[in-house]
């Protein structure tokens, strides 16, 4: 009796009814296409309405140029600077106790739930021509606001907390005990940093890594306010598709638009390549 | 290696994990921290790997000071509770670990690297397992893998914590008879610390009876039995 039973339930006891599992993937497939996919396809058609000649004059324009070439050094400097802070941050909230941990952890997040506008206006106040720091570095020839150091300092504010945020969860799980074994092993700091430490935390360090990259590269309304956007020259590509979006030039605006949302798309397929081609490794070590 | 801890105090905060404590540790010999949770012991182990430092007092390492020692000039073998494997690395990595952080001069040839890790793991009883990941293994794979990363530096002492505390009863009493073996083979002076009076009693030359930051008792497992110090003594040996 009780053989029968078992055998008229063959599935699992957390496996909902297949009618409820078809509405929820189906759910979800539909707002995703809504969503994501349909306004991604809807920037690509735009910028391809009058054909790929007109999508890559407007891309080769030597002010599209300029502002790739921008984006591209500002994502270059701000992700490394960034990778760095963040390692050092999370290494400090998860390995030591000190008095204003939990100050250092609100400030880490000070940049999420501060506008990125304020954060711009800050910039402009601290180093603006009509501060007293602003006027002597003007003084001495250092020009921060309107000009590309500005736009440095407002990217690396608004993604400072990506690498951090993604690290401290995977660094406190994992706790002290691997660092402290290196150590009794004979290892000194800076051995156990590159062979214990790094390794453990890589996929989480990548994976703030891309976010903090497409963040820097997309950033729109810190650095807008910093840039005073002087084109060819402060103009980065968030920006430079605001400007031409306002003077009616939608191809270019939608062709340089479709080039930054590849450069993100580009990033998270690597991410993928690199889960598929490790994903053997990544099942051992983290089932320990 | 013999070791002399002299009124050693740790303070965490406001709290006090040990009132001054000494102890003597003959060379050689296989000693028992033994308590519950909270009496001090696994910070007293802590204190003899250079893992924390002592408020007051001073450890002796074969009568010289050694408080000031950092953790790597001490080369004390650590088991540690969870043994704390190195999660990405091949269980021939982990045990070679040791070896490939010594300073150039003094560190082995990659031959010689791959002669110790073998002996060793030959010595665990688990010679073919270096290619593997610690979280291929089954818990008492691991606790012997961690031992023998611990021994790979050829200690001066052997420091457990609690080395069969996450292990069924079985395996347990396997280990324990493995632990006694490696003991007697190497002759290295060994700490272990444990809840589980029968495992000390079982296992130990010399049972230290911990509580509350205080050593209640020091004697061989049958003294201890036959004319326990305390109350507090006779009460938790008697479980």
């Amino acid at each position: 009796m009780s053989d029968t039973n078992l055998m008229t339930r063959p599935t699992p006891v957390t496996t909902e009814p297949r009618l409820a599992r078809h509405i929820l993937i189906g759910t979800v497939v539909t707002l995703i296409a809504a969503l994501l996919f349909a306004p991604l396809m809807a920037v690509f058609a735009e910028a391809l309405r009058q054909g790929w000649a007109a999508s890559f004059e407007g891309l080769t324009s030597p002010d599209a140029r300029a502002a790739m070439r921008l984006t591209l050094i500002v994502a270059a400097v701000v992700v490394p600077l960034n990778a760095v802070f963040g390692i050092a941050a999370a290494w400090a909230i998860t390995r030591f106790d000190f008095r204003g941990k939990a100050f250092l952890i609100t400030l880490i997040d000070l940049p999420f739930s501060v506008s990125p506008v304020v954060a711009g206006l800050a910039l402009v106040l601290l180093f603006g021509a009509n501060s007293w720091l602003g006027a002597w570095l003007i003084d001495h020839d250092l020009r921060i606001v309107f000009a590309f150091p500005g736009i440095l300092l407002a990217t690396l504010f608004v993604t400072f907390p990506f690498v951090a945020r993604e690290l401290i969860p995977v660094m406190m799980e994992q706790g002290r005990a691997e660092e402290e074994a290196a150590l009794t092993l004979g290892a000194g700091g800076w051995r156990i940093f590159f062979t214990v430490t790094l390794p453990n935390i890589r996929w989480a360090l990548l994976y703030g890594v891309l976010l903090c990259n497409a963040r820097a590269m997309g950033e729109f309304g810190a650095v807008a306010v910093v840039s005073g956007k002087i084109r060819g020259e402060t103009t980065t590509m968030p920006i430079m598709i605001e400007m031409l979006y306002n003077e009616y030039l939608s191809v270019a605006a939608f062709s340089l638009a479709a080039a930054l949302a590849l450069l993100a798309l580009v990033t998270l397929l690597l991410k993928s390549l690199l889960e598929w081609r490790y994903a053997d490794l990544l099942a051992i070590t983290r089932r320990h | 290696m013999f070791v002399e801890i002299e009124e050693i105090a740790k303070e965490f905060g406001t709290g006090r994990a040990l009132h001054p404590v000494s102890l003597s540790i003959p060379s050689g010999a296989l000693i028992a921290l033994l308590g519950p949770s909270g009496s001090g012991k696994t910070t007293l182990l802590r204190i003899l790997a250079g893992l924390e430092f002592p408020t007051s007092g001073r450890v002796l390492f074969d009568g010289r000071d050694a408080t000031g020692l950092s953790v790597q000039e001490r080369r004390a073998g650590f088991v540690f509770q969870h043994y704390a494997l190195f999660r990405h690395m091949t269980i021939f990595e982990n045990v070679a670990y040791g070896l490939r952080a010594r300073k150039r001069r003094e560190r082995p040839t990659e031959a010689e690297i791959g002669r110790r890790v073998n002996r060793l793991l030959e010595l665990i009883q688990l010679p073919d397992i270096g290619a593997r990941y610690p979280g291929q293994l089954s818990g008492g794979q691991r606790q012997r893998v961690a031992l023998a990363r611990a021994l790979a530096i050829e200690p001066r002492m052997l420091l457990l914590d609690e080395p069969f505390g996450a292990l069924d009863a079985r395996v347990r009493k396997e280990l324990r008879q493995g632990l006694r073996e490696i003991h007697d083979t190497t002759g290295l002076t060994t700490v272990f610390v444990t809840h589980d009076q029968d495992e000390a009693m079982e296992l130990a030359d010399l049972v230290v009876v911990m509580s509350m930051g205080r050593i209640e008792q020091v004697g061989r497992p049958a003294d201890i039995r036959a004319r326990p110090a305390s109350d507090f003594v006779r009460s938790f040996t008697a479980a």
